[in-house]
């Protein structure tokens, strides 16, 4: 469903990714953990067409992801950012349906959907008339997903989704999404330096260093057997 | 009082003021109706005899405009020369100057130079305003001064003269090497601060202009130039040749002042605007004196204070309204433009500055030869002021934007244009409003008045 291929990216002449190939089978949910300044942020902005790599390619569902297209790819992309990355002078409701009113739906069709999607994120439909200033942490990263899944893209980015919010509405809507993400079938890609958010939302992980990917596998096959020291520091606790 | 320094606020120049909306009335009359555009400069006299030709226009049924308060003689001469205005009083001293930059041309020479712009000018008013010196009667007695070579033998004279006066290469320097004068104390002050000298009887002798209400008020005496130093500055009307044509009725009215204004008669009309009374007042007086009988019966009274302040207020707010809503209007855009090229955004905000450092009496020096004299030049030159807070605050409000949430913008797959209607102008607003406010305070500070 991602394909990445042989991407290679550099600023100032300085590489800081690549080359890296990666391959996202339909369904699959994988993290990208590693570092920071350990190419995470590049790699999704590249998937995401915010930058263009220097060599190399990226598909998105069979179409690959260049200037011509990249806003009709961008759309098969749900983004789900930190802290919901909503729109102050959007309401909620508002900053659902952006895209969905530019692309001209009707008001009963997105009504509509943002009732399914209400339900299924357990947000309160109270709340969608109000700014985004005036939600807590937790709402706004519902609404953050909610706006990310309104056109039922076949693939979700996640990059660093759960990183402002408490521990406890953490924990809570870590498994809410793990379920929620399972049961819509979605391919996801999370980028995080927390190992056990990736752990806990999804099945595969690969390990970036400097660039490049040290190793891919699950967490716990990770750990349990590390291709280098720094995997190991990384994935193990307390190793030495 | 050619180069009077109390002339004003520069600016208010060319904010033409003045004789109401009478461009916008006489747009919708019948064009057999002669009408005539009058200019004056920056200084009362100027001002009286400018409402004084106006007067007389309507008075022979014409429609006419009065441009007062324009500047110096370089914007009234662009302007009548550019077709701006009409008519304005001049004096020959200034004309020799600034036309032909010949001092000692004739008027013969001066008439041949004008007439090849299309200008003419019409013989001496009547008097002449140039410089002179003078005493107090009690020191003209006691010392039996008549002339300037009567007083250049009293080494014991205080004199107090004005600063343009002490530096002028036709005042005091040539003055005194002309006559051989040494008076033993010379000290330059304000010019009205000179006639409070010599009332107090800290100084005897003074610089004046000849029509200097004060030499009447004072009853001083103002001392013949016997060497025939000082040029001369005759009192003429500069108008524009097609005049004779457009407008024969109301020219010959005007012309009737030739020859009939004495220097008593203009130094009165001057001392009634200089004693605070209305321009109007004092040309309709002027009118009176100059004519005698013959003159045609004019209505003298002022406009009322609220008429004069709504009028000019109205003129304020069309002004900066209308300056304000053309920065909006360009400004934004630019300032898009420099937030989204970083090579343009020097570009853009540098030109911006450059302009904002541009003297406003300089900028619309060179706006009149371009868009004649009006609300447009100033409404331009205020729009070219306004401009920069606008462009920066755009371009800063833009390239502020948090970039979460301009990557998440971007990420959702909007295109460019609505990305930039629905999200970042919206979130950069702050700071263009900011932008925008400056420069309606600019506006507002720098739009000049009417006076």
């Amino acid at each position: 469903m991602i394909a990445v291929e042989a991407v290679e990216k550099s600023y100032e002449g300085r590489r800081v990714l690549g080359p890296l190939s990666l391959d996202i089978a339909a369904g699959c949910r994988l993290a990208v953990v590693g570092p920071s300044g350990g190419g995470k942020s590049t790699l999704l902005r590249l998937v995401l067409g915010l930058v263009r790599p220097d060599n190399g390619r990226i598909t998105i569902a069979g179409e690959v992801m260049d200037n011509r297209n990249k806003l009709a790819v961008r759309r098969r992309i749900g983004y789900v950012v930190q802290d919901g990355g909503l729109f102050p002078h959007l309401t909620a409701e508002r900053n659902v349906t952006l895209v969905a009113r530019h692309l001209g739906w009707d008001e009963a069709r997105m009504r509509k959907r943002v009732e399914e999607l209400a339900a299924m994120t357990g947000m309160d439909a109270g709340a969608l008339a109000r700014w985004p200033l005036q939600l807590s942490g937790g709402q706004r990263q519902r609404i953050g997903v909610m706006r990310a899944l309104f056109l039922d893209p076949a693939v979700i980015l996640m990059d660093e989704p759960l990183g402002a919010l408490d521990p406890i509405t953490r924990r809570k809507l870590q498994g809410e999404l793990s379920t929620l993400f399972r049961s819509l079938g979605k391919t996801v890609m999370l980028v995080t330096h927390d190992v056990a958010e990736a752990a806990f939302l999804a099945d595969e992980a690969v390990v970036l260093h400097s660039g490049r990917i040290a190793q891919r596998g699950s967490i716990e096959a990770m750990a349990r057997a590390p291709a280098n020291d720094f995997v190991r520091d990384l994935l193990v606790p307390g190793a030495p | 009082m050619r180069f009077r320094a109390e002339a004003g606020p520069l600016f208010a120049a060319v904010l033409v003021t003045s004789s109401t909306l009478a461009g916008a009335a006489s747009a919708g009359e019948p064009r057999l109706r002669e009408h005539v555009v009058i200019g004056s400069k920056a200084f009362p006299e100027s001002w009286v005899l400018g409402e004084a030709l106006t007067l007389l226009g309507e008075a022979a049924d014409a429609s006419v405009e009065h441009h007062t308060n324009l500047g110096g003689t370089e914007i009234v001469a662009q302007a009548v020369k550019a077709g701006s205005i009409d008519a304005y009083p001049e004096y020959t001293g200034t004309l020799r100057e600034v036309v032909l930059h010949t001092p000692t041309a004739t008027n013969q020479e001066l008439r041949a130079a004008l007439a090849r712009d299309g200008l003419g000018i019409t013989d001496s008013l009547g008097f002449d305003d140039s410089y002179a010196l003078a005493v107090t009667g009690a020191v003209a007695t006691r010392d039996s001064l008549g002339t300037i070579s009567d007083a250049a033998g009293h080494a014991e004279l205080r004199a107090v003269f004005s600063h343009e006066f002490l530096g002028r290469a036709d005042g005091w320097p040539g003055l005194r090497a002309r006559y051989g004068i040494q008076f033993a104390e010379v000290r330059g002050v304000e010019h009205h601060l000179a006639f409070e000298a010599l009332a107090a009887g800290h100084a005897d002798v003074v610089d004046v202009y000849t029509t200097d209400p004060e030499i009447d008020h004072l009853s001083l005496h103002v001392l013949a130039d016997d060497r025939g130093f000082f040029p001369s500055y005759e009192a003429v009307i500069v108008y524009r040749l097609d005049l004779e044509a457009r407008a024969p009725a109301a020219l010959a009215s005007m012309r009737r002042l030739v020859g009939k204004v004495d220097r008593r008669t203009m130094a009165s009309a001057n001392g009634v605007v200089t004693g605070g009374r209305s321009t109007r007042e004092a040309a309709a007086g002027l009118i009176r004196d100059a004519l005698g009988d013959a003159a045609p019966s004019i209505d003298g009274t002022a406009p009322s204070l609220g008429g004069v302040i709504s009028a000019a207020l109205l003129r304020h707010l069309e002004l900066v309204a209308s300056s304000l809503a053309a920065c909006i209007l360009v400004g934004i855009p630019l300032g898009i433009v420099a937030a989204r090229r970083k090579r343009l955004a020097g570009l853009v905000l540098g030109t911006a500055g450059v302009l904002q450092t541009i003297p406003s009496l300089a900028l619309l020096a060179l706006l009149i030869p371009l868009l004649g004299i009006g609300v447009v030049p100033a409404a331009v030159a205020l729009f070219l002021y306004g401009l920069l807070p606008i462009v920066q605050g755009t371009c800063t409000g833009l390239t502020t934007i948090p970039g979460p949430l301009a990557e998440a913008a971007e990420a959702l797959g909007l295109p460019p244009m609505t990305r930039l209607v629905r999200i970042e102008l919206p979130l950069a607003s702050p700071a263009i409003l900011g932008g925008i406010r400056t420069s309606a305070v600019i506006a507002v500070g720098t739009a000049p008045s009417p006076r």
